[in-house]
């Protein structure tokens, strides 16, 4: 059974301007999927979609049994307890400190005692590679560990999806990677669905289940990162092109 | 409460009158989110007693009170000094220059204690307000906030609203005092009023009921203060240019809000 289901949404903004239209797609328990696309066709609204921040004109979004897209009070916190969310710009409270913001989400919404929730906490920084920053404020963390500490609270409360919306764009190469392998690994380890919106095709091939390319607010297709690379379609291969890489054995 | 929202999709208006309809019915909208903001924080102090937000109410009483101490005190004695000179030149006309701290007290009492400390609180505390929430509002943190089952309103606005609440009417009785004090330098060495003349004149006018009017206002300053600034807030788009609009706009009409409450206050005590 799929875990996250797009029937027909279509977006429009104030304007008229249309940014999703009649998308559809599954996502299925377990697997890490990916959206790319050029700026602007509606990566980032299709991850809004799924947590509620954003309502569809038309067109429903489940996880699992649950309608997001008509859920409201109580059945809205139910579901989105069920995610993490990664920020593009990892949105850290500014005046607490790493430990803090990824204990947040414990102390607001659970009962453990502050033992735990430093067990929990220590892990999760751990998990991240950042054992030993706790102490730091995020203004004192280069963006690459900004994005890890927002990870770590983001999967600190065991989530079953975690979103990443951009989790990689403005780090360097190296970074990049290990969060793309930290990516990998969390999905492996704790068979976290993951939805990653991200225009670093690069990463995308490397631990995507799934590649769904978006332009102009339609899904052109869906695909696994083998045949994604060999695509033939103009939208698909001028990304591609772009980012240098090749079609496997040419 | 549900803070991170979608603008409306509206028709194109097809005349000026569907224009003014449409503004009027988005005007009255707004007034009645922010009071919604209002009164969900007003309902989230039940929560106030909570160790971690009682820890915060006292940081945000640190902020709003201790640190606005400095600019309140100036501007405080010299609004004491400005009355006792303006009065007591008129006064001395009449040969009544003795009545200077009876006037200083019944302003600073009924009016200017509630006001200057208002209006000075609206424009330092509650512009950093605004600009702290709409920077976080344009950062996505609200919407983390949203995401994590936390309600930006219990959390963020509950801690300001209760600190500005004891802060303002506490801060408006040391305006009285320091108005009072600062008429009295004045009065003394400017209009040789004697010290003792001043201040017994000044006591026989200080009335319990101006007073609690006086705190009273204060009390409604501080939700006014709060409720407008975290407003303003939440509803910032476009980056830092946003962030300096919500600042702009919650200054300009916690200014407006506070004169015109404060007036209303004013009409029905007196």
């Amino acid at each position: 059974m799929s875990m996250i289901r797009f029937e027909h949404v279509t977006k429009e903004f104030a304007g008229g301007k249309r940014v999703l239209d009649d998308v559809s797609y599954e996502i299925d328990k377990g697997e890490i999927f990916t959206i790319v696309g050029p700026s602007g066709t509606g990566k980032s609204v299709s991850l809004k979609h799924m947590i509620r921040l954003l309502t569809p004109t038309s067109g429903r979004v489940w996880i699992g049994d649950d309608c997001v897209s008509e859920a409201s009070g109580r059945d809205l916190s139910r579901i989105r307890s069920r995610f993490g969310y990664l920020f593009q710009s990892a949105a850290l409270l500014a005046w607490m400190n790493v430990e803090d913001n990824v204990a947040l989400p414990l102390r607001e919404k659970t009962n453990l005692t502050e033992r735990e929730i430093a067990e929990k906490v220590a892990a999760a920084l751990e998990a991240v590679g950042l054992s030993g920053e706790g102490a730091a404020y995020p203004a004192d963390l280069s963006g690459g560990m900004q994005k890890r500490a927002g990870l770590a609270r983001a999967i600190v409360t065991q989530p079953e999806i975690v979103l990443y919306d951009e989790p990689t764009s403005g780090l360097d190469p190296v970074t990049s990677r290990r969060i793309d392998a930290l990516i990998a690994d969390l999905s492996a380890r704790l068979g976290i669905t993951s939805v990653v919106v991200t225009h670093d095709l690069q990463g995308a091939l490397a631990i995507s289940s799934r590649i769904a390319l978006l332009s102009r607010g339609r899904v052109l297709c869906i695909e696994p990162p083998d045949s994604f690379s060999r695509s033939t379609i103009p939208e698909a291969r001028a990304f591609l092109d772009a980012q240098g890489i090749r079609p496997s054995g040419a | 409460m549900t803070i991170t929202r979608e603008a409306p999709i509206l028709p194109v208006p097809s005349g000026p009158l569907q224009r003014i309809g449409q503004r009027t019915i988005a005007c009255i909208a707004e007034t009645g989110r922010a009071a919604t903001i209002c009164f969900a924080s007003v309902a989230a102090m039940r929560h106030a007693f909570a160790p971690r937000a009682r820890a915060e109410i006292v940081r945000q009483l640190y902020v709003c009170a201790v640190k606005s101490v400095p600019v309140v005190s100036v501007v405080a004695f010299f609004i004491g000094m400005i009355l006792a000179l303006q009065i007591g030149i008129e006064l001395r006309v009449y040969n009544q220059e003795g009545l200077t701290g009876s006037a200083v007290m019944a302003s600073m009492l009924r009016e200017m204690g509630p006001f200057m400390s208002g209006l000075v609180l609206a424009a330092s505390v509650g512009a950093a307000m605004a600009a702290q929430i709409g920077t976080m509002t344009v950062n996505e943190e609200i919407a983390a906030l949203e995401i994590m089952d936390i309600d930006p309103v219990r959390f963020l606005v509950m801690p300001r609203m209760a600190a500005m609440a004891i802060a303002v009417p506490m801060m408006s009785f040391y305006t009285c005092v320091l108005g009072v004090l600062g008429g009295a330098l004045v009065s003394h060495t400017q209009l040789a009023v004697p010290w003792e003349t001043y201040f017994r004149n000044a006591m026989d006018f200080a009335s319990v009921k101006a007073l609690w009017v006086g705190l009273f206002k204060a009390f409604l300053f501080g939700f006014i203060i709060v409720t407008v600034s975290c407003y303003e807030g939440f509803r910032t788009t476009h980056g830092a240019v946003g962030v300096g609009r919500a600042t702009r706009r919650s200054v300009v009409s916690n200014f407006l809000m506070i004169l015109v409450v404060g007036y209303f206050v004013t009409r029905l005590f007196y």
